[in-house]
């Protein structure tokens, strides 16, 4: 709020659009509405389907089952020699999409968890779209490792459970932590995705009839909004929010470990931990962009809901980690080549210019020179097209990374006699088929729950005000929760 | 003061794995290495190996428990041989990679030969072992081969697969699904044992070998005990032209090249 200095003759057009302009209306805690009106809204939007809604939904559902459920049981009926692993590429485009969509996974758990610990007023609309990603995304990253097994109906034998001879699980391998890991964290941003809906599926239950009550009533528990409910359920948020951080934390870190542990070029890099952190949350930003964008020009009321300046924050951030992702891959690449072991040489050599350089280039390209470019101009962050594009690059730019440290990076290893490039074949539908299962589950989920917080939006307004300190108009927040 | 490491007590899962009784253990002279895959075929025919087709053999999913690697420079037709053959097959490690990373334990030690064990009905087929072996030796059953339906022959409007005759009934025919790799014919060392043990005598050196060094013509894989010295293995391997490959990686192979010339 900046305060004008100096009033010229003849400007009173240039004043009122800097009034204008730094009108507190603009943003979304200083709008508020009536409480019914707004949840008539949310309601509303979950309510308004078009055919366009359900022409997508046919159509993803059908490749759902063609690319999903058709394409992975003939590849159980059939083998693993549908898919293109072969050796040395011995793991394939199934691990790049478990990374991936872990990746994804993580940007929900950075905007709800860390930003509500911090207390960042930006991400009170869209924690619950952000936390579905997460919930969703670790159903595809699963999925895919079941997908990349040679015999997935022995999967279980993963799982310590009791057996005649007596054996378990192997706890020395990192398959094995990546099994716990992810399985805590699927539990984990679970119960965090649900606390936080309590109050709205309440809300969503006494303004529903028929089915709708009976499905809100269950998942309600029966919240009725008193005092002390809120309050346990403010305890249980915060110890979920600050439980969660690092769990989030490990489970990427551990998944880097799978290629880290390994004695490979390129994979062998004590910086794999935090680089593929940053990774995930280079790329789940750009996830929380494009999805963004989708519900603002797709759903009823959400114009309101989600705005420039929530757009604009988010490309702040996506520039900040950026800038500590292009740190990370300087770091892992320069170490890497001034090490100047023959194997690491070779590979770095063969990136540069083998056949599948224009893929590394693409993702310094997209991941780094993009986002440095475009992203310091406020232009481009508030405008939610041109936001949702850079989003979409730098999941591109970052899907290449995880395939160049996949299957790129496993065709150079220290016996030259089996080096050899790898091609997907099966795996192309079934890449297919996890990016349409998780839009599928995000379209049913828009439907069946608010995907705004509507408590949280509700929360923000009322405890934002604007102060007059002096000449400035001040935005203050009596927030002590 | 002089500072003094005892390497033994500093590497101590190393120093445990060199110190083991009952090590088997095999050379290879290069020199004397004609690439003719002799003991490609004969392994094939010992291990029940599946015969993968041009086709998938062609994209690298070739499943020989043993294989010769060429070294050339130059493109073809200008190539000339640079580096010789170098017969490759599972190192059997004392500190082996691929051994911590399978989630079930379907790769564990044996600590009775020394080898490396890969658990056929245990495997569920993550494939991390191999990813993890830096000498590329195992490989992979990517379809049931030895059932394709072109393999076989219609007779009686039944499938019949006349190549099944010629199974070794001694070693397990693998699957889809799971890893396989080189195991010292592990089946010849328990028959010779068993032999021995029947007439109350240890197992001679040279008493029997696996298939490759049996096929071999020119005599240039031995195998034996590396932990008796006297053996023939231990003395080819320790005349000063044995090498290990990739020693720096500190996996302790069982197999030691005698390099050329």
């Amino acid at each position: 709020m900046a305060v004008l200095s100096k009033y010229l003759p003849g400007a009173k057009k240039a004043r009122e659009d800097h009034f204008e302009k730094d009108d507190p209306r603009q943003y979304l805690m200083h709008d508020p509405i009536p409480r019914g009106q707004m949840n008539e809204m949310v309601m509303e939007s979950m309510h308004a389907t078009s055919w366009k809604f359900w022409m997508v939904f046919g159509i993803l559902s059908v490749l759902v089952a063609v690319c999903f459920f058709y394409a992975w049981g003939y590849m159980i009926a059939e083998g693993l020699w549908v898919a293109g692993v072969m050796r040395p590429a011995y793991w394939g485009i199934f691990l790049v999409n478990t990374v991936f969509w872990i990746g994804i996974s993580h940007a929900g758990t950075f905007i709800s968890a860390i930003l509500r610990v911090f207390k960042a007023e930006f991400r009170r609309p869209f924690t619950r779209a952000a936390e579905l990603m997460t919930t969703f995304g670790l159903i595809q990253a699963g999925a895919s490792i079941f997908m990349h097994l040679g015999r997935v109906w022995l999967s279980y034998w993963m799982f310590p459970l009791p057996n005649q001879r007596e054996l378990w699980p192997n706890f020395h391998s990192p398959l094995m932590w990546d099994l716990l890991a992810i399985t805590t964290y699927v539990l984990g941003s679970t119960m965090y995705l649900y606390l936080p809906l309590i109050p709205d599926l309440a809300m969503a239950r006494d303004r529903s009839t028929g089915w709708r009550k009976t499905f809100y009533r269950i998942l309600a528990l029966g919240f009725r909004g008193t005092e002390g409910e809120w309050r346990h359920l403010h305890t249980a948020m915060n110890f979920f929010a600050f439980a969660i951080i690092p769990v989030m934390f490990s489970v990427h870190t551990i998944v880097s470990w799978d290629f880290a542990m390994a004695m490979r070029p390129g994979w062998s890099s004590s910086v794999f931990g935090p680089y593929f952190v940053l990774g995930a949350l280079h790329s789940g930003m750009g996830a929380v962009a494009i999805v963004l964008f989708i519900m603002r020009y797709t759903m009823k009321h959400m114009d309101y809901f989600i705005r420039k300046e929530h757009f604009d924050a988010l490309g702040k951030l996506m520039m900040m980690v950026s800038f500590t992702y292009a740190y990370f891959i300087f770091n892992d690449y320069i170490i890497q080549w001034y090490g100047g072991n023959l194997a690491t040489d070779n590979l770095l050599h063969w990136l540069e210019e083998g056949p599948m350089s224009w893929m590394f280039y693409q993702m310094i390209l997209f991941n780094i020179v993009i986002p440095f470019a475009v992203l310091w101009i406020p232009k481009v962050r508030q405008t939610p097209w041109l936001l949702a594009v850079v989003g979409l690059l730098i999941n591109i730019g970052m899907y290449w990374e995880r395939y160049i440290i996949i299957p790129v990076m496993l065709t150079i290893n220290n016996m030259p006699f089996t080096w050899k490039l790898y091609e997907p074949r099966i795996e192309i539908y079934l890449t297919i088929g996890t990016f349409a299962l998780f839009l599928l589950f995000y379209m049913a989920a828009s439907r069946l729950i608010p995907l705004i917080p509507v408590w949280e939006v509700q929360e923000g307004q009322m405890a934002h005000t604007m102060r007059k300190i002096g000449k400035a108009n001040v935005s203050t927040i009596s927030d002590f929760e | 003061m002089q500072m003094t490491v005892d390497l033994n007590r500093v590497g101590a899962k190393g120093a445990i794995a060199e110190a083991a009784e009952g090590k088997w253990g095999m050379s290879i002279d290069r020199d004397l290495c004609t690439g003719c895959q002799a003991c490609v075929a004969a392994c094939a025919m010992e291990n029940n190996i599946s015969f993968v087709g041009e086709e998938d053999a062609g994209y690298g999913r070739t499943q020989h428990w043993i294989r010769i690697e060429r070294f050339w420079e130059g493109a073809y037709p200008n190539v000339k041989i640079a580096g010789g053959y170098q017969p490759m097959m599972c190192q059997q490690c004392g500190h082996a990679p691929c051994e911590p990373v399978c989630p079930v334990f379907a790769t564990p030690h044996s600590d009775a030969e020394q080898l490396n064990l890969q658990v056929y009905n245990r495997c569920i087929g993550t494939r991390y072992c191999a990813n993890n072996c830096p000498y590329q030796a195992r490989s992979f059953n990517w379809r049931d081969y030895h059932t394709m339906p072109e393999r076989g022959n219609m007779v009686n409007g039944k499938l019949v697969f006349p190549l099944h005759n010629q199974f070794n009934p001694d070693v397990t025919v693998r699957r889809r699904g799971v890893m396989e790799k080189c195991t010292f014919c592990i089946q010849r060392i328990h028959k010779a044992q068993d032999k021995a043990k029947s007439e109350g005598r240890e197992v001679m050196d040279g008493e029997f070998a696996p298939a490759c060094a049996q096929a071999c013509p020119a005599d240039a894989i031995t195998f034996g005990r590396i932990d008796h010295k006297d053996s023939l293995v231990s003395q080819r391997s320790n005349e000063g032209r044995g090498v290990k490959h990739l020693e720096d990686l500190n996996t302790l192979p069982r197999v030691t090249y005698l390099k050329e010339g």
